[in-house]
């Protein structure tokens, strides 16, 4: 039997810089078998949900992540909204998507940037990010906070967006999408992004049915999936967008369909603006005394994949229980598939190709030679690995 | 297949596995199932119906405990859940990870935070607390008076 070297990435993750531990398991530089472990960070906030009123819950399952921190109380609004059997108004509709689809670009923005820095393109990193910020000031001005927005609420949303707001907000979304363009054609059309990123950590569609994979993971392999078009909520049902897929299923296609699906996302804030214009200022709430016995079912698009909460209820001012299911805990499975037959260089594009999601803290990476035990590399090293590829691939195109 | 075709034929095909069906509206079911018939029940609707498998929750109930699994039909919007009640105590149920990778987490979840078994599960290791959690404590049980 040959020597495995095990690779340990984690326990705290050394390109998102969360908590959790993937072991490579490779011979040479080929990954041949790949474990997961996490829980570094368990905050049981099923358990603590029970023990907070509805009101509460919002704030706490806002926490839960801090990139589509709106995500979690928009599909808890669905659930529990399903729960008492009510219909909240346009105005509070229009809001909560143009949150979202804000969301989704900023979150959009920060992976593109993160998967540039992970190939060496440091350029596209500082792009991504320098353009992702006057989304985040454009959230500042209309919820107060840069992130956590605190705008959801059971039977509509807190803050209203005023009227006289509408088009200094437009002003700033049309020069976000004039430097979106210029960086989806920089990114599209590079040709070592290209090399590094394509036919690169492929996923099959069969592999996206058996692992019930989500979100842009999904529709990057042709599963046409997005829960905002399937099980239509909030103003989704009222704008005209489309679902944007991809065919080959590698990272190249995951940037891809992210990139695209930004201009959709600038398109429906656009037509909710428009939207918002017609709708009486003020009338964001439906006012709701009693949640009554029963189960909800919510559902929301989060940037990464469908979230998906259960909320049971037992007439009481808490829920009687919780579940919870973000979209990584389905996607990040699928390295199974992705991971195993790349090299290690590859193995850090793919690992963030589907923008796994944990929880902010440390950085921490360490290779170790398994007989041995003698540590061989570290976290540095290992981006190093990646970045020092791609100017492999570059120095080898500029010969030609 | 619509809504109500996907209903019919389910109820036709497994009538005398079906204890109880609420329907709350187009989109949403629930369908309390006997425990021994998860097999049969989830690979019809996954395979032969072309569900989706969303996530499974937990309960720990007076009745005892209970699985929720949530099935999605993603092109008309429906989530069909296959509720069954289980043992108090002893809570076990065939693990549906043979059949679609999507469950093994879940499971191993369930399995450690409120201690149900699920047999022939590939690897029913823990997934959350692996090395720093007492043996035979599950935290997601209830004590009920």
């Amino acid at each position: 039997m040959s020597k495995k070297t095990l690779i340990p990435v984690g326990p705290y993750h050394p390109l998102q810089e969360e908590p959790e531990l993937f072991k490579l398991y490779c011979d040479g530089e080929i990954v041949k078998d790949i474990k997961w472990e996490t829980g570094y960070n368990h905050r049981s906030i099923e358990k603590l949900s029970e023990s907070k009123t509805y009101e509460q819950v919002f704030f706490l399952v806002e926490r839960i992540c801090g990139i589509c921190s709106t995500s979690h109380p928009f599909a808890f609004a669905n659930a529990v909204e399903e729960i008492v059997g009510v219909e909240i108004t346009n105005r509070a509709k229009y809001i909560r998507s143009i949150i979202a689809e804000l969301e989704r670009i900023h979150s959009h923005l920060l992976w593109v940037g993160l998967a540039g820095h992970f190939l060496g393109y440091n350029t596209v990193f500082m792009w991504a990010w320098k353009y992702r910020e006057p989304i985040l000031d454009l959230f500042e001005m209309i919820t107060g906070n840069r992130n956590s927005y605190a705008m959801f609420r059971v039977g509509g949303v807190r803050r209203d967006i005023e009227n006289s707001k509408i088009q200094t907000i437009q002003k700033i979304l049309s020069e976000c999408r004039k430097k979106n363009d210029l960086l989806t054609g920089a990114v599209m059309d590079d040709p070592v992004i290209h090399a590094r990123t394509k036919g690169v950590g492929i996923l099959t569609k069969q592999d996206v049915l058996d692992y019930c994979a989500v979100g842009p993971t999904a529709r990057a392999s042709g599963v046409a999936i997005d829960i905002r078009k399937d099980d239509p909520y909030a103003a989704y049902p009222l704008v005209n967008w489309k679902v944007i897929t991809a065919e080959a299923g590698d990272v190249f296609a995951k940037a891809e369909v992210r990139l695209l699906e930004m201009y959709e996302s600038f398109s429906i804030i656009e037509q909710c603006l428009e939207g918002l214009k017609k709708e009486k200022e003020g009338d964001i709430t439906v006012r709701i005394t009693e949640i009554p016995e029963g189960v909800g079912h919510g559902r929301a698009e989060a940037p990464r994949g469908e979230v998906f909460h259960f909320v049971v209820s037992d007439g009481s001012n808490s829920p009687a229980r919780h579940k919870i299911r973000a979209p990584s805990y389905v996607n990040i499975a699928t390295f199974r598939k992705s991971c195993i037959g790349q090299t290690i260089a590859d193995a850090t594009i793919t690992l963030a190709a589907v923008d796994p999601c944990y929880c902010c803290t440390e950085r921490m990476a360490s290779v170790y030679d398994m007989s041995s035990g003698e540590r061989i590399m570290n976290a540095n090293e290992l981006i190093n690995l990646s970045s020092s590829k791609t100017s492999e691939l570059k120095k080898q195109m500029d010969r030609k | 297949m619509d809504v109500r075709q996907v209903i019919e034929n389910f109820e036709k095909s497994f009538m005398a596995d079906i204890i109880e069906t609420v329907r709350k509206n187009e989109k949403r079911m629930i369908i309390t199932i006997k425990p021994e018939a998860i097999l049969r029940i989830a690979h019809y609707l996954y395979k032969t119906a072309g569900l989706r498998f969303i996530i499974a929750s937990g309960l720990h109930t007076r009745r005892g405990f209970e699985i929720h699994y949530h099935f999605s039909k993603d092109d008309i919007g429906l989530i069909l859940n296959l509720h069954v009640i289980l043992d108090k105590d002893k809570p076990e149920i065939e693990s549906l990870s043979n059949m679609f990778s999507a469950s093994n987490w879940i499971e191993r979840e369930m399995h450690e935070l409120f201690g149900i078994n699920f047999l022939n599960h590939p690897e029913q290791e823990k997934l959350l607390s692996e090395g720093n959690w007492a043996e035979g404590v599950y935290p997601y049980r209830k004590e009920f008076k």
